[in-house]
Formats: C-alpha cells, structure tokens, sequence
C-alpha cells in the first residue's frame, strides 16, 4: 500500500510539472539581468517619485544623485539581455516580457532613446529645487509607461 | 396519445413565444429622454469615464489620434475574437447620424439600431448603470470628434456564439441595471465611487472572473480574474489581507500618474486605462479609492 501511494504521489507531481515549460539556465540568466536592471530603475525613482510627491524632503543633492543613476542606467546596452524565448508566451511565471518585443525591436529603441530623453530631462532638472524636479517626474513616467502598455504582459500572480 | 402530442405542442408554442418576448432586445421611449438637454462638455468627462477611446481608437494609436474613434481593436476571448467597430463621426460608416436614443439603446441595453443585441464584449453589462444625462452629453461630444471611413470588421465568432439572438437569453441571465453592492452600507465618497466603478467606468469586466458563460461571478466581485486577452492575472481590488494593502491616497495617486506606491509604473492593460483616469477629477478617484476599500474582502481564486 505504501508503494502504491509513493508511486502516485510521484506521478501526480510529475504530471503538475509536466504543463509548465521551465527556463533554461542562460534564458534564466537574461532574465534575472533585466528584472535586476529594472529593480535599480525602480530604487533610483523611487528617491525622486517620494520628493515628488511629498513623502521624503527635498534634497538636492540626493535627488540630483538620483537622476544621475538613471541617466546611465538608461543608457546600459541590454541586447544581451533579451534572447529569444525569454517571453511569457513560451515560459511561464519568470517573466512578463510579451512575445511581441522580438516583431518590434526597431520600436524598442525608438523607446528606449524616449527613456533616455527623460531621464536626461530628469538629470537636468533634479537639483534644481522641488518644483523642477516636479515638472520631470511625469516625462519619466510616462517614458516607463510607453514601453510597459506595448511589452509588458499581466501579473505573474 | 393525441391528446398528449396536442398538449405538448401548445405548451411548447407558448415557451417559445414567452422566450422571444422576454429576450426581446430592449431599447428605451421617446417620452424618457424628453426636455433633456446635452452638453458636450459634460460629455467629455463622461467620455473619459467610458474609456471609450481605449477600445474604439485604431490599434497603436497615440495623443490626438487616439481621438479618431475607428475601430480595429481585437479582444481575444474564449468565445472568439471581438474586433472593436468604428464609431466615429461618420454618417455612414462610423455612429454620425446616430440619434440620441440609439446611443442609449446600444450603451444602457446593448441594443443596436437595428434591433439586435450587441456582444457584451461592449460593457453595457456595466454601462447600464451609466444615466440618461450621461449617455445624452456623450452624444454631443462624440459629435465634435472626427470621421473615419475606416470599415468596421466584422468579429470573428463561431458557432454558436456567433447567433446573436442567443444573447437575449445570456442578458435574462447575467444582465442588471441595479448596483452590486448594498448602497447603504457605503459613506457618502464611496457611493459616487460606486456610480463610476460599477458604472461608466466598467472596472468589473476585467477585474471580476467569469463563468463558463462568459458572465461576471458577482460573488467575487473585484477580486481578481485570469487575463481574458491571454497571459496572467489581473489584480485583486478588494481589501483582501493577501493584497498590497494600498492606502486611499495610494489608489488615486496610481489612477492619476500610473505610480505604484514604490514607485513601479502601471502596465500593461492599466496603462490605457489610466491614460482615461488620469483626465478624471482629484475627488472622482478619491471616490474610486473610497468604494474600492469598502468592497467586501475576497481572495483571488
């Protein structure tokens, strides 16, 4: 009887395992890359979003600290980063990247020169004092938006 | 037996009869819309609220081309593929010579002017919480905008989703005008929250699941659902212990700039829907934000 029940316990988690398409290590690899290029997007917007919206005070020199970050980390060239295969279509649950990146790269760029446009903006602006960090926090959501609304698929949970 | 046969078949006239009537495709009197005046102005912001650009602007549009209403748009759905018509201002391939009441019938009763149910892939399911006044300054506004002679496609539906009079009987099943959640039990912000969320603002239609018919399970409402357009989840609005747990504040300042409270930014199907709320007033998503945190808490399944 304990046989039995090993023996289906194992087929049963093999037959959940079998439906999903796991990533091989290099896909893996790229994909941890860009999701730790975002993360650093993220924690440097974070600094300028919360001046910007009243949650931290002001300071230039971290702001302008800031700004700077995301000037070159806008500029960093991913094309490593993105090998075929690595789309949500064809993985699942590691990534949000919708296949339709790998029809468009020619657009990819044209909006990744959008990000680096405002977060040059961004550079400029960021030490400026607080209404002009103001008047750059929406260029540089909207260029986040711009690639997000065409490439980026639903949440994973 | 003949007596029998005669019964049944009587009986069965008579079920018939009363299914076409009660699934009648419904549309609204002259007399109820009399000594309404519009306002295109108003219109405007009732035009945000519908998000109507979002579904009817041609695929990829941007800025002032998302004005162009031309259709194109294509909704992949268990039952088919739903392609968006041109509504436009065009007389004859776009909604230009469509009166005040037609607009009513298609948006509140999913009624077309020729008589014929509309796919709930248009939310009217929502819509039909929108009012008179509402639909009525949408029409003037919708006739600022431009015309496109863009064809509207047909959708790409088989049988027997494709038999449209089906839809009488899916409307008696799924179909309400009245709110979803007790009003009365709601402050004064979360009452005009709910006009707009359960309302114009159609929230529900990606972010309650559905059942096998394709109808909203209103016992999980807001709680989340699978992506109907393909990959992932969309999220959990109800103030579930599982969630994020985002203030009011949180909320609005998300529907305004596309900012998470870290700081992430909306994508992918939110963006065009906060390209629509973002052109909403500061106290109509504080409204949002309130219903949002009354709903009751439920977990995504």
């Amino acid at each position: 009887m304990k046989t039995i029940k090993i023996i289906t316990a194992a087929m049963l988690s093999l037959s959940l395992t079998a439906g999903a398409a796991l990533a091989d290590s290099h896909l893996q690899r790229a994909i941890n890359a860009r999701q730790s290029l975002m993360g650093l997007y993220l924690f440097n917007i974070g600094t300028l979003g919360a001046m910007a919206q009243g949650k931290l005070d002001y300071d230039a020199a971290a702001a302008s600290v800031a700004a700077k970050n995301l000037a070159l980390l806008s500029s960093i060239n991913q094309s490593a980063m993105w090998p075929e295969g690595s789309n949500n279509f064809d993985l699942d649950n590691v990534t949000r990247a919708k296949p339709e990146i790998w029809d468009n790269f020619a657009d990819l760029a044209v909006k990744q020169q959008g990000l680096v446009a405002a977060t040059g903006a961004m550079e400029a602006a960021a030490g400026g004092g607080l209404d002009s960090l103001r008047g750059a926090i929406g260029g540089l959501g909207g260029a986040c938006s711009a690639c997000h609304k065409a490439y980026r698929g639903e949440e994973l949970k | 037996m003949k007596k029998f046969i005669l019964k049944f078949a009587v009986f069965g006239i008579l079920s018939v009869a009363v299914g076409l009537l009660l699934t009648q495709p419904k549309t609204i009197d002259d007399d109820e819309i009399a000594g309404v005046t519009s306002d295109a102005a108003r219109g405007e912001a009732v035009f945000y609220q519908g998000g109507c650009a979002s579904c009817h602007a041609a695929p990829g549009a941007t800025g002032d081309a998302k004005m162009v209403l031309s259709g194109g748009r294509k909704f992949p759905s268990p039952f088919g593929t739903f392609i968006a018509p041109n509504i436009s201002n065009h007389p004859v391939r776009g909604i230009g010579n469509w009166s005040d009441i037609d607009l009513i019938n298609a948006m509140i009763y999913g009624t077309s002017p020729e008589r014929r149910h509309y796919y709930p892939a248009f939310p009217y399911t929502s819509y039909a919480r929108a009012t008179v006044p509402d639909i009525i300054d949408l029409r003037a506004f919708l006739a600022t905008l431009p015309a496109s002679d863009t064809p509207s496609q047909p959708h790409d539906v088989g049988f027997p989703f494709n038999v449209r009079f089906l839809l009488g009987g899916w409307k008696l099943l799924f179909y309400s005008q009245g709110p979803v959640i007790d009003a009365a039990a709601l402050s004064e912000a979360a009452q005009r929250g709910q006009k707009i969320v359960e309302g114009l603002g159609h929230c529900s239609e990606c972010h309650t699941p559905r059942n096998m018919l394709g109808g909203l399970k209103k016992s999980r409402w807001m709680a989340g659902a699978p992506n109907p357009e393909g990959k992932g989840f969309v999220p959990n609005l109800t103030p579930h212990k599982d969630g994020p747990g985002w203030s009011q504040r949180d909320i609005a300042e998300y529907l305004k700039s596309g900012f998470t409270p870290e700081f992430d930014t909306a994508g992918s199907l939110m963006v065009d829907v906060i390209e629509n709320t973002s052109k909403l007033t500061d106290q109509d998503r504080l409204d949002i934000a309130a219903y949002l945190l009354a709903l009751p808490p439920r977990a995504r399944q």
